[in-house]
């Protein structure tokens, strides 16, 4: 470790997984990060305490369990407000996932019921997304282009796993592009800004999924000058079931309702209904209370360790990865292989053997965790020319000796397969 | 070592060796069977003549070793039986991978395919040893139909 102040060891007595055995003895080397993160006691024990002590209804019951459940639960919200330095906490929507974000967004266009010049969407119209996004950042939008006529574009990818950013790809008809932060696959951290000055130049608004780069660095919002960044909270840390939309304001504010229901209204006649400001308006439904809260202490425990610092100590482990699997013979690393724009996620392939068989053996011999398949981008991995990676992402909690383990692991997996 | 039961000797030589790939004519019936969630897909092919003899089990495909392997066994297991043969073995293959592991393998019926048993503990990979063999009780119903 070069960072003093980090001390990883420390971070991993917090997490109580990391304190079990696999069966037959073996032990836990948890490389699955970029797919869902471990959680710690501090997240563990608020969300079991609310269970216990404070659990009822929120915004709408009017007991002391029903005041302490909303506080917590709009507390939750002013967390992640500061975590991500939205401007208003009122940007910040609660969703169950960066898919329904994502959805959510999607949906907002093309509604006829909304005629708000900056969401209608038709023949001729366009939305930009990337070759290198997760299904969750294409699917929504190839609705949204059937639904309505509209044309789907992309991004292509570099050889080295770099977005081949062509800026003219962006016209005055796109209405939307919508580009990962970091992705899931290659590690690569996207020029967002710049994609950013260029959409709004166009007359276009642009989304941000930055489901795997707000759980590993400082991310601030307003410095990204998107209009949109999702991301999910079981990646940082946080519980499943729980995700963000945050958008500017006036653009939340002149969208249409998503889902109709119970606490998203003001209100309601036979024939007809007013909705509730934002962020309620978007928040249809009992939500998950006790999650949205596990996420508030998951942003706390992040802050408190510090994501520089968990920046720091990703980029350490990155580069030895990288300098480690350069070591073993008929490995192809599908992504950069410098540090440069690069977060702690590393795919590659083994000639010859398949990811699956790869992933099996690592976790049966080593305990070793990884994830083995398209990582739901397989457009990616066709235009790489392969059915399948394995993938390793690193996290806080992670430490060089667990890469040493996957490499011994990865000369075993060669040998069997000699 | 859990493993160390699954990637038997047997299935490691058929993947690196497979037996019979490739496509050939002729054939009376051509399937393509894919496994979405691991994207494994094979392409396979059956030859029937006289008496219901499988002739020829020509196959293309990609995926993991116990998907290719599968299929490797299949071709050596099914050519020169008839159909109703070949059948049988694939009810009784279908039955040992789906009795997570605590079901007894007729090596009677299965002959080299027994060494897929381990497989069977891993609900995960059942369906890649299934693959091929589920492509070619499709494609022997498809060419009855002819």
């Amino acid at each position: 470790m070069t960072s003093t102040s980090f001390d990883v060891e420390k971070i991993r007595k917090d997490f109580p997984i990391f304190s079990r055995e696999l069966p037959d003895g073996r032990p836990l080397v948890y490389l699955d990060s970029g797919n869902s993160s471990q959680k710690p006691n501090q997240v563990i024990d608020v969300m079991r305490e609310h269970l216990a002590l404070h659990y009822s209804n929120v915004g709408r019951a009017m007991h002391v369990l029903g005041a302490e459940s909303t506080d917590a639960y709009e507390g939750a919200r002013d967390k992640i407000a500061g975590f991500i330095g939205a401007p208003s906490r009122d940007e910040v929507i609660f969703t169950k996932n960066a898919s329904e974000a994502l959805n959510l967004l999607a949906y907002s266009f093309g509604n006829p019921a909304n005629t708000d010049p900056r969401f209608t969407i038709g023949p001729g119209d366009e939305i930009v997304v990337s070759e290198m996004e997760h299904h969750s950042n294409i699917v929504p939008w190839q609705m949204l282009a059937q639904r309505t006529g509209a044309t789907l574009k992309w991004f292509g990818v570099t050889d080295e796993g770099r977005l081949d950013y062509d800026p003219a790809l962006i016209t005055e008809r796109t209405k939307i592009v919508s580009i990962t932060h970091q992705s899931n696959v290659l590690g690569t951290v996207n020029p967002v800004a710049a994609v950013a000055a260029r959409a709004h130049e166009a007359g276009a608004l642009i989304a941000v999924d930055a489901s795997q780069s707000v759980p590993h660095h400082p991310v601030n919002v307003a410095g990204l000058d998107a209009d949109f960044v999702v991301f999910t909270g079981h990646k940082m840390v946080g519980p499943s079931g729980i995700g963000v939309l945050w958008g500017r304001g006036e653009l939340l504010e002149a969208m249409p309702p998503f889902l109709g229901g119970g606490e998203m209204i003001e209100a309601v006649w036979m024939d007809r209904s007013t909705y509730a400001p934002i962020p309620h308006k978007f928040e249809a439904g009992t939500p998950p209370i006790v999650e949205a809260i596990g996420l508030g202490a998951a942003a706390d425990y992040l802050t408190e360790v510090g994501l520089d610092a968990v920046e720091a100590h990703e980029r350490t482990l990155t580069a030895y990865a990288l300098e480690a699997l350069r070591e073993v013979p008929r490995l192809r690393l599908i992504g950069p292989d410098t540090l440069e724009e690069r977060g702690a996620t590393v795919s590659f392939t083994l000639e010859g053997i398949h990811p699956h068989d790869v992933g099996q053996i690592l976790d049966d011999h080593f305990g070793v965790a990884v994830r083995v398949g398209h990582h739901c981008a397989r457009p990616l991995h066709l235009r790489f020319g392969i059915p399948a990676t394995t993938r390793a992402s690193f996290y806080l909690y992670n430490t060089t000796g667990e890469i040493d383990a996957l490499v011994r692991g990865l000369h075993h997996v060669q040998k069997v397969f000699a | 070592m859990i493993g160390e039961s699954m990637y038997q000797e047997l299935i490691l030589e058929h993947y690196k060796h497979p037996q019979g790939r490739g496509l050939r004519e002729p054939y009376d019936a051509e399937v393509h069977h894919v496994n979405p969630t691991c994207g494994d897909e094979i392409t396979l092919r059956v030859k029937v003549g006289d008496a219901g003899k499988i002739l020829d089990v020509s196959y293309e495909g990609q995926g993991c070793s116990i998907s290719q392997a599968a299929a490797s066994v299949l071709h050596e297991l099914t050519t020169g039986s008839t159909v109703e043969e070949t059948l049988s073995v694939v009810d009784e293959f279908t039955r040992l991978m789906q009795g997570r592991g605590k079901i007894e393998a007729d090596e009677e019926v299965l002959g080299d395919a027994v060494a897929f048993a381990g497989v069977a503990k891993f609900p995960a990979r059942v369906k890649c040893a299934l693959l091929s063999w589920m492509a070619y009780k499709d494609a022997v119903v498809r060419s009855a139909e002819r």
